[in-house]
């Protein structure tokens, strides 16, 4: 079995990332455009290491599959990004982020990742705000916070619903200068189907341009992803419609490890599905949880009457009831075991799907009376629109509607403390990879996360790999080259030839997501997690021999796109499901229902599961490597929210 | 509901497109406008033709992909709401639904619903950005920005890049998304100092990708999914002087 060396350094916590930079080998100004990056991805993560990487000097090529970089699912992200420099004074510090996040994560994270993650927070806060970043302001002319799911102190830094709009158009600028004065290319519409590795290291990719379906290869000295999370997995969620895992899959292909595929986090406050045939789930920002107050009838019968019918005596304030010292404002995954456990009890609100109502109120009314409209719409203008006009509901007069859905994938690639795979030269940012979140994440840190890696960590611990190792010239007729190609050209053929082509992409995706819904959401339990593996295995062979794709695949074919991604999902699913069976624990977002206490809480397993589960792909199967957590300055301790 | 679709179908950007006529029903109240092409689709891989392709990608009315013209109108007749933010319910009183790419000069047709936009990318890379260094930067409390100017910063600042004020205007102007972006930056005392440059070089490259210029007909702050108003043209016109 290899060593999973984290390659963490030592010491005290203050000093590692500081001692460790200094360590790294530097590459000279004058001789950094001789060295090519490649980088998957132009979300937050990817646009801000491309931006930092071409002020650097490096020649930089990227890829994304959207028409515009612009347009990475990082825009869609709308309560805020944390930092810890405590403007609001109310004992915050680089020590408490780092304590609420590896306690948030329920101790399934690496201290030194997560200490140097808090310590950069307030590194981004500076660099967006030059960048022209509108977070909102006090009448002072100071920044503003709020506070923010599952802390206790005003951290949160935010531009109304839309910070990460706000922070990727930031990036986005940041970058479009780097391609202006010609370090950095970018090639949109372009998606990556395969890595080229050569003598043990990553060295380039195959490409696809979704216009004319043409196949090309490109090689570099390194590559790096930076492609996002992989809820989509189970078809519908809050992430927009292209999320996927394929890149993130072709690299575990490759030799790169995946960590904790089970890790996903289902999201609380999401507006709940009202139809069999919806395409997606919409998220309704957590900072309205900061005032909003969640209830569902006490009694079942009450389910069909109208809010306003319900009287004050009937309503159940149950995360406030459950849990007095943070109440509405418990981390996601106790609220929303919370909300599935009131809906499971049949005190769901709302219209029903397979027989059951899901979803409860999320209430402003006691808001609106203390503060009044005008604040409550300064405050949320933009969600409550957002809101009324999906559901035709209006949330100042009516109670809002919310349920659990998929939303962020904590699990990913595994990297060590320089963010690289065990894959020589290929390094993973962003959500793509597995690093600081343990098995929950936090509100508003992924943002956090995802710059920390793209305008701080990378760039400095690329220079040293690219140092400290020497590169070949790759001709384009290499075999490796030609290989990968040749296995991507493959892939297409057959996704366009299935023996009995009949079924579409999205029928598959459907089907996986049912599955992958009912054994590895919420809560998941031995026996049903192997019968989803059996039944994942059978869609897998049904999917290849019935999968249909139409039009041509030298043409712009969204079909084929999708078909590609939903393949890699299924197998990806297999993986999720095989993770969960294995972690005979709860922890976390990760609730095994042989492992919860008598309130429902994670029962957390220490002495056998403080691992990070790390699978290894082999042609005749996975097979599991363990890195150990050692926790060396905060104690693991029971989670408890009461 | 029960609806007859008349679709644009165009093969690539060198061939002549026309409309194609759908008739779809089953839809529901609920139903987003993009779920009911979705369905389409769907019903199109059983005949095993070739989808209609659309831009899309969030579905929230935020990453700017989406982008139809239906009935005459980008976005359709409902005011401040993206593609994919609009639901069958909105047209319940109606039974033909007219659905065109956006229609510019500068925003070639690649297939059928989807158009080239990458225009506005170049425009944004010509200075669509302060010109800070990456990496560095100062104590994000030492500049301070009074609350209305930040508040305006971003109004200006929640342009989404769909390019339906392009899609609009009778001159396929691309003025309100380039004023936009010069008045965000420009507001903010970081963006100051190069307002005025940045205002020149954006509008001069928004001419050399062959956009029209802006002559007051006003139909672009109209569609504008995200309220983007024509102040942003009074302020960018004040700053070119
Ligand atoms: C609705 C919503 C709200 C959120 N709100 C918050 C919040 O308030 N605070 C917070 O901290 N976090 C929030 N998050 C989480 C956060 O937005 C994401 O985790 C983060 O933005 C991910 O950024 P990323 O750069 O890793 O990936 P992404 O932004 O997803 O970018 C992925 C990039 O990879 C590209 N790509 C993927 N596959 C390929 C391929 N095969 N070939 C080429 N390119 C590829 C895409 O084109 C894209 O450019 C939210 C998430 C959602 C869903
Ligand atoms: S100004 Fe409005 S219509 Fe024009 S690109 Fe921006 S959001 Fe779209
Ligand atoms: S799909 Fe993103 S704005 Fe419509």
């Amino acid at each position: 079995m290899s060593q999973l060396n984290s390659n963490e350094p030592i010491g005290p916590l203050e000093n590692r990332w500081k001692n460790h930079v200094f360590d790294l080998a530097l590459i000279a100004p004058q001789n950094r455009k001789k060295y090519k990056i490649i980088v998957i991805g132009t979300g937050l993560a990817g646009s801000s290491l491309c931006a930092t990487l071409g002020e650097a000097g490096y020649k930089v090529n990227s890829f994304c599959f959207q028409d515009s970089a612009r347009r990475a699912h990082s825009i869609a992200a709308q309560g805020g990004i944390n930092a810890t420099k405590n403007y609001q004074n109310d004992g915050d510090s680089v020590w408490r982020l780092f304590y609420d996040t590896i306690k948030g994560g329920d101790f399934r994270a690496r201290e030194s990742n997560v200490y140097r993650l808090a310590e950069l927070s307030n590194n981004i806060i500076d660099q967006t705000v030059a960048q022209g970043v509108p977070f909102a302001r006090e009448y002072s002319g100071y920044l503003a916070n709020r506070s923010f799911g599952g802390t206790q102190v005003s951290r949160t830094f935010y531009a109304k619903g839309q910070t990460g709009q706000q922070l990727l158009l930031g990036a986005y600028s940041a970058m479009s200068r780097q391609i202006e004065n010609g370090r950095v290319t970018h090639h949109a519409r372009s998606e990556m189907l395969e890595i080229i590795t050569i003598n043990g290291k990553a060295r380039g990719v195959v490409v696809r341009d979704l216009v004319t379906g043409e196949l090309s290869t490109h090689t570099a000295d390194c590559v790096v992803l930076c492609t996002g999370g992989y809820v989509n997995a189970y078809y519908l969620s809050t992430n927009a419609k292209g999320c996927n895992t394929s890149a993130t899959w072709r690299g575990f292909k490759q030799g790169a490890y995946f960590a904790n595929p089970s890790f996903t986090q289902i999201h609380p406050t999401c507006i709940p599905p009202t139809l069999e045939n919806q395409s997606k789930l919409t998220l309704m920002s957590e900072s309205l949880r900061n005032d909003g107050r969640i209830w569902a009838p006490k009694q079942a019968k009450d389910c069909k009457k109208k809010p306003k019918d319900i009287k004050e005596e009937d309503r159940d304030y149950f995360l406030e009831r459950l849990y007095p010292a943070f109440a509405n404002l418990v981390p996601r995954d106790v609220a929303s075991r919370a909300v599935k456990h009131i809906c499971d009890e049949g005190r769901g609100v709302g219209v029903k799907i397979h027989g059951k109502r899901l979803g409860v109120y999320l209430d402003f009314s006691d808001v609106i009376k203390k503060i009044g409209l005008a604040q409550v719409e300064g405050k949320y203008g933009n969600l409550f629109e957002m809101y009324q006009r999906i559901t035709d509901d209006d949330p100042y007069l009516t109670p809002m509607k919310i349920y659990p859905a998929p939303h962020y994938s904590m699990g990913g690639l595994w990297v060590d403390y320089n963010l690289m795979t065990t894959l020589n030269g290929l390094f993973v940012a962003g959500e793509a990879n597995f690093s600081d979140h343990g098995a929950n994440r936090l509100g508003a840190s992924a943002l956090m996360q995802g710059l920390a890696d793209g305008y701080f960590i990378l760039p400095q611990t690329i220079a040293n790999y690219l140092a400290r190792n020497t590169f070949d010239e790759i001709k384009p007729n290499h075999k490796k080259v030609q290989r990968a190609l040749n296995i991507a050209k493959v892939r297409i053929e057959q996704l366009m030839n299935a023996p009995e082509a009949k079924y579409s992409p999205e029928y598959f995706h459907q089907k996986l997501g049912k599955i992958l819904w009912e054994s590895c959401g919420m809560s998941r339990e031995g026996a049903r997690l192997k019968q989803a593996i059996d039944e994942i295995k059978a869609l897998q062979l049904e999917f290849w021999q019935t999968i249909k794709v139409t039009g041509v695949d030298q043409d712009l074919n969204q079909t084929l796109e999708r078909a590609g991604r939903v393949a890699d999902f299924i197998e990806l699913g297999a993986l999720m499901c095989k993770d969960a069976l294995n972690r005979e624990e709860s922890c976390g977002a990760h609730a095994r229902v042989e492992y919860l206490s008598l309130e429902g809480e994670a029962r957390r397993d220490d002495k056998n599961y403080s691992f990070v589960a790390a699978w290894e792909y082999q042609q005749d199967g996975v097979r599991l490597h363990e890195e150990y957590l050692h926790f060396e300055f905060i104690k693991p301790s029971v989670r408890n929210y009461k | 509901m029960i609806f007859t679709l008349h679709i644009w179908r165009q093969k690539n950007v060198n061939t002549q497109g026309k409309f194609a006529v759908y008739e779809i029903d089953n839809i529901d109240n609920d139903t987003s406008f993009l779920e009911m092409l979705d369905q389409l689709n769907e019903r199109l891989i059983i005949q095993g033709e070739d989808c209609i392709v659309f831009d899309y990608d969030c579905r929230e009315g935020i990453c700017g992909a989406c982008s139809l013209v239906i009935n005459g109108y980008p976005h359709g007749e409902k005011s401040a709401t993206t593609t994919c933010q609009l639901y069958m319910r909105e047209y319940k009183n109606q039974s033909e639904l007219w659905i065109e790419p956006w229609r510019a000069n500068s925003f070639p047709v690649i297939k059928d619903l989807t158009v080239d936009r990458s225009a506005f990318d170049r425009i944004m890379q010509s200075g669509g950005y302060i010109s800070i260094h990456t990496g560095c930067a100062p104590e994000a409390n030492n500049t301070l920005v009074e609350k209305h100017a930040s508040d305006e910063a971003f109004n200006s600042a929640t342009c989404i890049g769909c390019g339906a004020c392009v899609a609009v205007c009778p001159n396929a102007s691309a003025t309100l998304f380039v004023a936009a972006k010069i008045t965000h930056l420009a507001l903010l005392p970081q963006g100051q100092i190069e307002s005025k440059n940045r205002a020149k070089k954006l509008i001069l490259k928004m001419q050399s990708e062959g956009f029209g210029s802006c002559s007051n007909h006003r139909h672009c702050a109209r569609v504008c999914p995200k309220d983007v108003s024509l102040q942003n043209i009074t302020r960018m016109n004040k700053i070119l002087g």
